[in-house]
């Protein structure tokens, strides 16, 4: 299958050119980082209380707890998102302008196989990334807290569909644009969904329908952010979601963005990606 | 019901203002090694690619191996070596033989021993589990040849075959596209080494400006072109009017005339019209035009600009 040779093939130049390494090396060492900031705070947090058993104090454990592990998380989603837009940015855009897709596309395979193989080469290889970087953050608060978030199925899937739709529309302006400029408008994109959740947040603090729609809109522009925000309220334990103290990064969630946005955001993906094999399959090499 | 390799009816294609080629016609027979001649800038790269399906035509159609452009049961038939052998280079040459193999559609059994074999026609057998970053371009010009001849191709691509070689490699070449013929396979050649089409094609097609402007047999193109120096006293007008029956181009410089003639049997007629018109002959010397001097009669010296 023409599909899985390009996927290995995508798979193994992550591999040859050391994108893996790298990432996996530097991986470690911001879990090392992480493993050693959650154990500082955990112990400086609890040397200044006196050790109850009381209800209150289990609750407010957990909620430091969950406090620094979607810390971690929240670095984590934007290490993957980062690492999805930066291999796959040049995939197309350099194998066009290098000549190597030619002895490609010449074979008896069809274009769209070349741009689903290379899809899915890259879902494998953050699936791979995520798998480490996610377990290892969830590893550290376990180990040194006995800890789990909640609904941690329901959250990495989120967080994993999130950096597939970066990676997705990335792959698509790869093979439409430049490599410079791919990486200039996904950035930009980027920023829209980062901002319009910003404001969507103050919106809903400040319960202004203009900014709340604000962040809809850059929400369906891009639904990444999202996505995350959706992430990190499934994985906040349900007292503190009633509270509207779910954490999402520098902002608390309090517009939760409903179950339509993640089905939206999995029908944005499938269109972008028809449309990115579609634009591929008529350009000129 | 069609024999050709390749059939190309008014192929067209224009990039936004820029006509790049005007309008491709021609026909390429089976078994054929075809070179594909032209300034650059003649639009034969852009040829190519729509043949190949890299480029869509703006018009015209085309056919390949009977099929229609783009079909991938043909393609299966179809070998294509680019003209600047770029290859992912991170691979070593087993493994970019194998990948190209498996694109082909080739099971692993037949795979092994037809990779085998062409590393070594091409001499890289030593080299396999090197990876392609550390070739020389002449190594991956046959890298590159060896993937074009994996699927036992009934109608190859060459793009300027021979432009990183050394005289060993394009000797290497040379005998490759004449034990394709031996096989029947159809060599579509696209070279500026006009000294190895001379040698290796059947037929050549000039192109200028996007189009097809002389398709000959090679020989009959080479031999057809001799031309004669004559060097005599008394070449008056009517005799050099009465000279331009036996052929065409004639340039008379004092006691020299140059004259292209259709072949070398035009000679003792020549002489003996010289001798009949009281001309004192001094030397009547044939020669032929090789096949850089037919390319400049052909296509002109300006290029193509």
């Amino acid at each position: 299958m023409p599909i899985f040779i390009i996927a290995r093939l995508t798979f193994l130049e992550a591999v040859r050119r050391r994108i893996l390494l790298a990432a996996f090396l530097l991986g470690v060492a911001f879990l090392l980082l992480y493993s050693f900031g959650f154990y500082m705070m955990r112990t400086q947090i609890g040397s200044q209380r006196p050790i109850t058993n009381s209800v209150s104090e289990t609750a407010l454990q957990s909620g430091i707890d969950n406090f620094l592990t979607l810390a971690g998380l929240y670095a984590v989603n934007f290490l993957a998102i980062a690492m999805g837009a930066l291999v796959s940015a040049d995939t197309l855009a350099g194998e066009i302008g290098s000549g190597t897709i030619q002895a490609l596309v010449t074979k008896p395979v069809r274009r769209a196989q070349i741009v689903l193989g290379k899809w899915l080469g890259f879902a494998g290889l953050l699936a791979l990334y995520l798998v480490l970087m996610i377990g290892g953050v969830m590893a550290v608060a376990y180990a040194l807290d006995g800890y789990v978030v909640p609904n941690v199925v329901n959250g990495i899937a989120l967080i994993y569909l999130e950096t597939l739709l970066i990676m997705t529309v990335t792959l698509m302006l790869s093979g439409m644009l430049s490599t410079l400029a791919t990486g200039g408008v996904i950035f930009g994109l980027y920023g829209i969904a980062f901002i319009g959740g910003w404001v969507e947040q103050f919106g809903a603090l400040l319960q202004n329908q203009a900014a709340i729609n604000i962040g809809i809109i850059s929400s369906l522009i891009i639904p990444s952010e999202a996505l995350w925000r959706r992430a990190a309220y499934d994985m906040t334990p349900p007292i503190a979601q009633v509270l509207g103290a779910a954490f999402s990064g520098p902002m608390l969630t309090v517009s939760v963005p409903s179950e339509l946005q993640v089905f939206y955001a999995i029908g944005y993906l499938v269109v972008i990606l028809a449309i990115g094999v579609r634009a591929f399959a008529r350009r000129d090499l | 019901m069609t024999s050709y390799a390749i059939e190309t009816n008014n192929l067209r294609k224009e990039f936004d203002e820029n006509v790049a080629v005007r309008g491709l016609t021609l026909q390429v027979q089976q078994g054929e090694v075809f070179g594909f001649l032209g300034p650059n800038g003649a639009g034969k790269t852009t040829s190519i690619k729509m043949l190949l399906g890299l480029v869509a035509p703006t018009s015209g159609n085309a056919t390949l191996l009977g099929a229609p452009l783009g079909d991938r049961a043909a393609r299966a038939k179809i070998g294509f070596l680019p003209e600047h052998f770029r290859f992912h280079d991170w691979l070593s040459a087993d493994e970019f033989l194998n990948l190209h193999g498996q694109l082909y559609g080739m099971s692993a059994a037949r795979l092994k021993p037809r990779i085998d074999e062409l590393l070594d026609l091409v001499g890289l057998k030593p080299f396999r589990d090197k990876q392609l970053k550390t070739y020389s371009k002449g190594m991956l010009q046959r890298i590159g040849l060896a993937q074009a001849l994996l699927n036992e191709p009934a109608l190859v691509f060459l793009d300027e075959p021979t432009s990183g070689l050394d005289p060993v490699g394009r000797r290497l070449v040379r005998d490759i596209i004449a034990d394709l013929k031996k096989r029947g396979t159809t060599t579509f050649l696209n070279s500026h080494l006009l000294s190895e089409v001379e040698i290796t094609c059947d037929r050549v097609a000039f192109i200028k400006h996007g189009e097809v402007i002389r398709v000959s047999e090679l020989q009959t193109l080479v031999d057809g072109a001799t031309s004669v120096t004559v060097r005599a006293h008394g070449l008056t007008p009517p005799v050099l009017d009465g000279l331009s029956q036996w052929g065409k181009d004639l340039r008379a410089d004092g006691n020299q005339i140059t004259l292209t003639v259709a072949d070398e049997s035009a000679l003792p007629a020549i002489n003996r019209f010289l001798v009949a018109q009281n001309v004192e002959v001094y030397a009547l010397t044939p020669q032929h035009l090789s096949l850089e001097d037919l390319f400049i009669q052909i296509v002109g010296t300006d290029g193509g600009l």
